[in-house]
């Protein structure tokens, strides 16, 4: 793999996730409209835009958390099963990251994380365990594992909500909002251990205003407003020069905070 | 009072009391667990037969039931749970009817019993189950229904103290429970009937209130941390 300047993989042009005239209501709310998105192996999209814009839902209906009306999703270049064991099996391969972590609440640290891979992969014990404390100590949490979420901060729950999609071994990583629940001292812990995620190669589309993320990681800016995806472009080019007016205005009203 | 606790065998009458409370208990915990499951699953019919079972049994007074299990169920119906060749074959059928009875009854509460505490989980625990790959039956097993069984301590607990109560309406049906023999008290010795009444609601009271005791204690100790 090659690499870029800050030493990012340079992503391939291989098709990992393609959404295709996907189309999406709640009720009479049209959600998502007309989405066409195309992320490579080790692409990192960053999806940008005001709430209440369709991001969240973007993200779930590419596991099918969401159902959606028309048009195609494929991972890997096979579309998403309607339901049963396929699609638990999908979504096995597809990472997803919650704003609320979502921890296992009545599960320790160390079994949050071997979940996963003992009960839908088959790994044995010993080697989950093993696995499991590697991906805690990358993490910087190893030394939690036998605590139960409620004990842990809320920048070191989402670090281990992290460490549990990495168990599965998953080819994409979704992130909701991954930081916008947490104080402002604990954003960094996260991004960092999202950086160095980026930086391993991992594919990844990531729902955050974190323009030092997005301008640090991101190979690409998706900005998406009334369930439509407005302007595609790189970091730089979309935060110093975005081409629509909504764009604009946005990036306008996060800057001036 | 030790006179009339022998006369009347109370002893064993509590014993009964407790038998047929563990019992049904057991059973009622398995039906009930079944039905929420149904009533939880994203299969239409499914939930529509557990909706249906919990509005049916928990809508049908108890009597009826136990009375029926014995009339309708044994009487017309042939179902027979012992054997004929045993000696104490009316002893143990009429035991058997009035579990059945019980526990088909008290099922429905316990299903809604874990019905809320399966709505205390948010629904992100379920959404991080099914992203992680576990199928609808794993969610369940390893997520949903441990959670949910702890935050349904309290009212499983209300379940199980109400049961013991209601065991009594097995003695309608000749299970010689407490019940029946005060009964047998108000025919036989009147004399002491009121001194009858206060050792049995006594024997109550001595069976139940541990158990609301140990229930609050499981239940902060049990009690998942968010
Ligand atoms: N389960 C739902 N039922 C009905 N409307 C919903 C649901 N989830 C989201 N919405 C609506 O869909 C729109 C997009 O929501 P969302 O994808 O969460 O936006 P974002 O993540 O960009 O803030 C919002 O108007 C929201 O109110
Ligand atoms: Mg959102």
């Amino acid at each position: 793999m090659s690499e870029d300047a800050n030493g990012f993989p340079e992503p391939s042009n291989e098709p990992l996730v393609v959404l295709q005239d996907v189309n999406k209501h709640f009720g009479d709310l049209h959600v998502l409209k007309d989405i066409n998105l195309t992320v490579h192996h080790g692409e990192v999209v960053v999806v940008i835009g005001p709430s209440g814009s369709g991001k969240s839902t973007l993200c779930r209906t590419i596991n099918r958390l969401e159902t959606y009306e028309s048009g195609t999703i494929s991972v890997q270049g096979k579309a998403l099963p309607e339901e049963g064991k396929a699609l638990a099996r999908l979504r096995a391969d597809v990472g997803m990251v919650f704003q609320s972590f979502n921890l296992f609440s009545h599960k320790t640290i160390l079994e949050n994380v071997t979940m996963g891979p003992l009960k839908v992969r088959g790994v044995k014990p010993a080697d989950a365990k093993k696995r499991a404390m590697e991906l805690l100590d990358r993490v910087g949490v190893a030394h939690q594992a036998e605590k139960y979420p409620a004990q842990l901060s809320g920048g070191q729950q989402q670090r281990v909500a992290i460490a549990r999609s990495l168990a599965m071994e998953p080819t994409v990583m979704l992130f909701d909002e991954p930081t916008s629940a947490l104080d402002p001292e604990m954003i960094n812990e996260v991004l960092d251990v999202m950086v160095q995620l980026a930086k391993s190669g991992m594919t990844m589309i990531v729902v955050t205003h974190e323009m030092g993320f997005a301008r640090k990681a991101a190979d690409r800016v998706v900005f998406m407003s009334d369930g439509a995806i407005l302007e595609e472009n790189t970091p730089e080019e979309f935060f110093t020069n975005p081409q629509t007016d909504r764009a604009q205005d946005f990036l306008s009203k996060i800057l001036t905070h | 009072m030790l006179e009339l606790i022998q006369e009347f065998e109370l002893l064993a009458a509590f014993w009964m009391t407790i038998r047929l409370t563990l019992w049904s208990a057991l059973f009622s915990l398995i039906i009930g667990t079944f039905v929420a499951i149904m009533r939880l699953s994203p299969v239409k019919v499914l939930q529509s037969i557990g909706t249906s079972y919990v509005n049916l049994l928990r809508n049908t007074p108890l009597t009826l039931i136990i009375v029926g299990t014995s009339l309708v169920l044994w009487g017309q119906l042939g179902l027979e749970p012992a054997s004929r060749d045993s000696s104490t074959f009316i002893v143990d059928l009429n035991f058997r009817l009035a579990v059945l009875g019980l526990s088909v009854y008290h099922a429905a509460f316990v299903c809604e019993a874990i019905r809320s505490g399966v709505n205390t989980i948010p629904l992100g625990q379920a959404e991080a189950a099914r992203s992680i790959g576990l199928t609808f039956g794993q969610s369940l097993r390893h997520v949903i229904l441990p959670q949910g069984f702890r935050g349904a301590i309290t009212p499983l607990g209300n379940t199980l103290i109400a049961l013991t109560k209601n065991t009594t309406v097995a003695s309608a049906i000749g299970v010689m429970d407490p019940a029946y023999q005060l009964d047998n008290i108000a025919e036989f010795r009147p004399d002491v009937l009121f001194l009858g009444f206060a050792v049995i609601a006594l024997g109550f009271v001595v069976l139940t209130l541990p158990v609301g005791l140990i229930i609050s204690a499981l239940s902060s100790r049990l009690a998942v941390k968010r």
